[in-house]
């Protein structure tokens, strides 16, 4: 494996009498997304502080590229911590400067840029982050997403490599939650930074993430993958998944991947030779193109209604659901053959035609301003699982099936007041 | 019988702390009023140093208008009254000796060397200080402070150099404006109010006052805008390090503690100063 960007050897932290980090071991690898995990308290900040040199470790070392970070010269050093960006979990804004003032603030400070040259930059990051309403506004006049917003822009204004989130979704709703990560995973996706988060909130960092570190009773216990991490049999895992589980629920109304895949393995012990079971994938496509022009609040209210539209549809004949990536959801129809759960399906898409698509419409609706129109399709796709076999493959070959099921056009004519045009396979909607 | 020798031991160890527990205190008080001692010496060196570097004037300037600008109201006021007060009160001890001719002097001297410094830098720690201590604090205690050190801008360069220069340019000035408005103060009480020639005033202020007392005024009012820059800005950019309180309740407590030591050292630092100066 290549060198690590940032390497924790036997890391120790102790404030007076209580320790912190204890022999801490870590590794985090460039252009990746690593996730810290673990309980309240834990000592992730502490952590993440280490990183960016506002703490010292009593012990241990810290090395970037494989260089001991005590070892490089007070030059290299700036030069170092000027590629990296710090979103603290407070935000820590500057109160008494405006939204503008406080993404322009690194930018004013640390370069020689031309006044011209920052108010461009700044303006672009505003927009990027849906602030632009809120330019003149002060850090107190914001909501506490908005806020996360500002953060965010001031974060990325000076294009870091790598980015540490302290406890990024804090205090929000879980739909703003989903849609914060949402925005650091676009983010990450098109700079290319190295992002470290640290959570203990919410199982949409397994989406995002590339890799998850476990921090419990002042050590790391856990490195891997997300995947990796569902099979991790540790007493922390309970305590944080229980959490998280329950933020799922509430999210998007449907199971966690960790009690889908036990719902799974419930069923198929149940199974006889005999029985067959479904699976049926949806995808909500267009979704960066409701990112782009709603936002991402309406990304995200629009998965979520997709996801209860979807379980509440299959929930009452026996299904159970998850969500396997951001605009994707799997369901488990148990019990059937492919011609039973075609006959099912084409009934959900009767009914998602004149009513499922428009409650995501309605959903994301929320968010802009009247007038405005995405075009937005679902996708679904339909395979049979062999008796006693494991659920991936047949997901995949779900995911080959998948054809479209119901599309929100935008009618270029505009006949109706709201300009929206519902479509399903052969036949259109007018709204 | 070893129980009872236990005893024994155990109780004398007690007296043994009890009487060395006053000394302890007064020691640990003492290396830790030195510790501070040093530190807010190296914080305001830092903070000196870092007032020449790029794009410090505009930050400065601000500063200056916080502190020294939006302060000259209530200094006027003050020194208004305060000149008055001298006035009242030199007339009523001088006619017992029929010389109260010697007011515009006596009035004038008192503001120049000693009331004039004083009571600018005391009111100014009260209006500015104070504000300068809770708003470090807060930022402090909100990690704005952090987030500065995470975008690699230098906190003392950012945030307390330009409040420095600031004291020490405004409050040389500000202590003129208290000396000017003090001296009209005691034209108003002495000659308006008490009848006293208007002529003997301004003769007796011209004669005795000597550019050395106006100089030496102006000397302590640079040390005192040393101190209290450096007291109110270092107890509220370490509010977070006390060991007596934490978060809001340490702003707070920093606040106090800038004013009540700005204070102190200023009457002590005038007494110093003074003993130097004559």
């Amino acid at each position: 494996m290549d060198t690590p960007l940032i390497e924790f050897k036997d890391v120790t932290k102790r404030f007076g009498s209580r320790t912190i980090l204890d022999h801490v071991n870590l590794q985090i690898y460039e252009g990746e997304v690593t996730t810290i995990i673990g309980l309240s308290g834990s000592g992730k900040s502490v952590l993440l502080k280490h990183i960016i040199g506002l703490l010292q470790p009593d012990e241990g070392t810290i090395l970037f590229r494989g260089r001991p970070i005590a070892g490089i010269k007070k030059s290299a050093m700036a030069a170092l911590f000027s590629q990296i960006s710090y979103m603290f979990q407070g935000n820590a804004l500057f109160d008494s400067m405006n939204v503008y003032d406080n993404v322009a603030l690194p930018l004013r400070e640390t370069t020689t840029l031309a006044k011209e040259e920052i108010s461009r930059r700044v303006m672009a990051r505003i927009e990027q982050t849906e602030l632009s309403e809120a330019i003149f506004k002060y850090p107190s006049e914001l909501s506490g997403g908005m806020q996360k917003r500002v953060a965010l822009a001031r974060a990325l204004i000076t294009d870091p490599r790598i980015v540490l989130f302290d406890e990024p979704t804090t205090g929000q709703d879980p739909v703003r939650k989903n849609a914060i990560l949402s925005m650091i995973a676009q983010y990450q996706r098109k700079l290319n930074f190295t992002a470290i988060l640290v959570s203990h909130e919410i199982p949409d960092v397994y989406f995002i993430s590339n890799r998850i570190l476990a921090l419990y009773d002042s050590r790391i216990v856990f490195q891997g993958t997300p995947e990796e991490l569902e099979n991790f049999d540790h007493p922390f895992m309970n305590e944080v998944i229980s959490s998280l589980e329950a933020l799922q629920k509430e999210l998007s109304g449907l199971y966690s991947q960790r009690q889908f895949q036990m719902l799974n393995h419930v069923q198929l012990k149940r199974r006889d030779t005999a029985e067959n079971y479904c699976v049926v994938v949806f995808n909500l496509e267009n979704l960066d193109d409701i990112v782009n022009k709603m936002g991402h609040d309406a990304a995200q209210a629009a998965i979520r209604s997709m996801g209860l539209y979807v379980d509440k549809h299959f929930g009452s004949i026996g299904g159970f659901s998850t969500r396997l990536r951001t605009n994707e959801i799997v369901t488990v129809l148990p019990y059937s053959n492919i011609a039973d759960a075609e006959v099912i399906l084409q009934r959900f898409i009767g009914d998602f035609q004149k009513q499922g698509i428009r409650d995501i419409w309605a959903a994301t609706h929320k968010e802009i301003i009247p007038g405005d129109c995405v075009e937005f399709a679902v996708r679904a796709g339909i395979a049979q699982g062999q008796p006693i076999a494991e659920i991936e493959p047949v997901v995949e070959s779900a995911k080959l099936q998948q054809k479209e099921i119901g599309r929100l056009r935008c009618e270029e004519r505009r006949l109706a007041p709201s300009g929206i045009m519902i479509e399903g396979d052969r036949r259109g909607v007018k709204k | 019988m070893a129980l009872t020798a236990n005893s024994q031991g155990s109780s004398d160890n007690n007296k043994v702390y009890m009487l060395l527990k006053p000394f302890s205190l007064i020691g640990r008080t003492v290396i830790d009023w030195v510790n501070n001692l040093g530190a807010a010496v190296i914080f305001l060196s830092l903070a000196l140093g870092q007032s020449f570097r790029r794009k410090q004037f505009v930050k400065t300037v601000r500063q200056i208008y916080y502190i020294g600008a939006r302060s000259i109201t209530i200094i006027m006021l003050v020194s208004l009254f305060t000149g008055m007060v001298l006035g009242l009160q030199s007339h009523h001890a001088l006619v017992q000796f029929g010389a109260e001719g010697a007011v515009g002097s006596l009035v004038a001297l008192s503001l120049i060397m000693e009331l004039g410094p004083v009571l600018t830098a005391i009111m100014i720690t009260a209006r500015a200080g104070s504000a300068i201590a809770a708003e470090l604090g807060i930022q402090r205690i909100s990690e704005q402070i952090d987030a500065l050190h995470t975008m690699q801008i230098n906190p003392i360069r950012y945030l307390i150099s330009p409040k420095v220069i600031a004291a020490i340019i405004s409050f040389p000035l500000l202590t003129a404006v208290f000396d000017l408005i003090g001296i009209l103060g005691g034209y108003i009480s002495g000659v308006l109010l008490l009848g006293l020639n208007a002529g003997v005033y301004w003769h007796s202020t011209e004669v005795y006052v000597v550019m050395s007392d106006i100089t030496n005024g102006f000397i302590k009012a640079v040390v005192f805008a040393i101190i209290v820059a450096t007291v109110c800005c270092y107890q509220g950019y370490f509010a977070h390090m006390r060991k007596d309180s934490h978060g809001a309740q340490a702003v707070g407590l920093a606040t106090t503690s800038a004013v009540v030591i700005s204070c102190v050292l200023i009457l002590i630092s005038d007494y110093v100063v003074t003993s130097l100066l004559i």
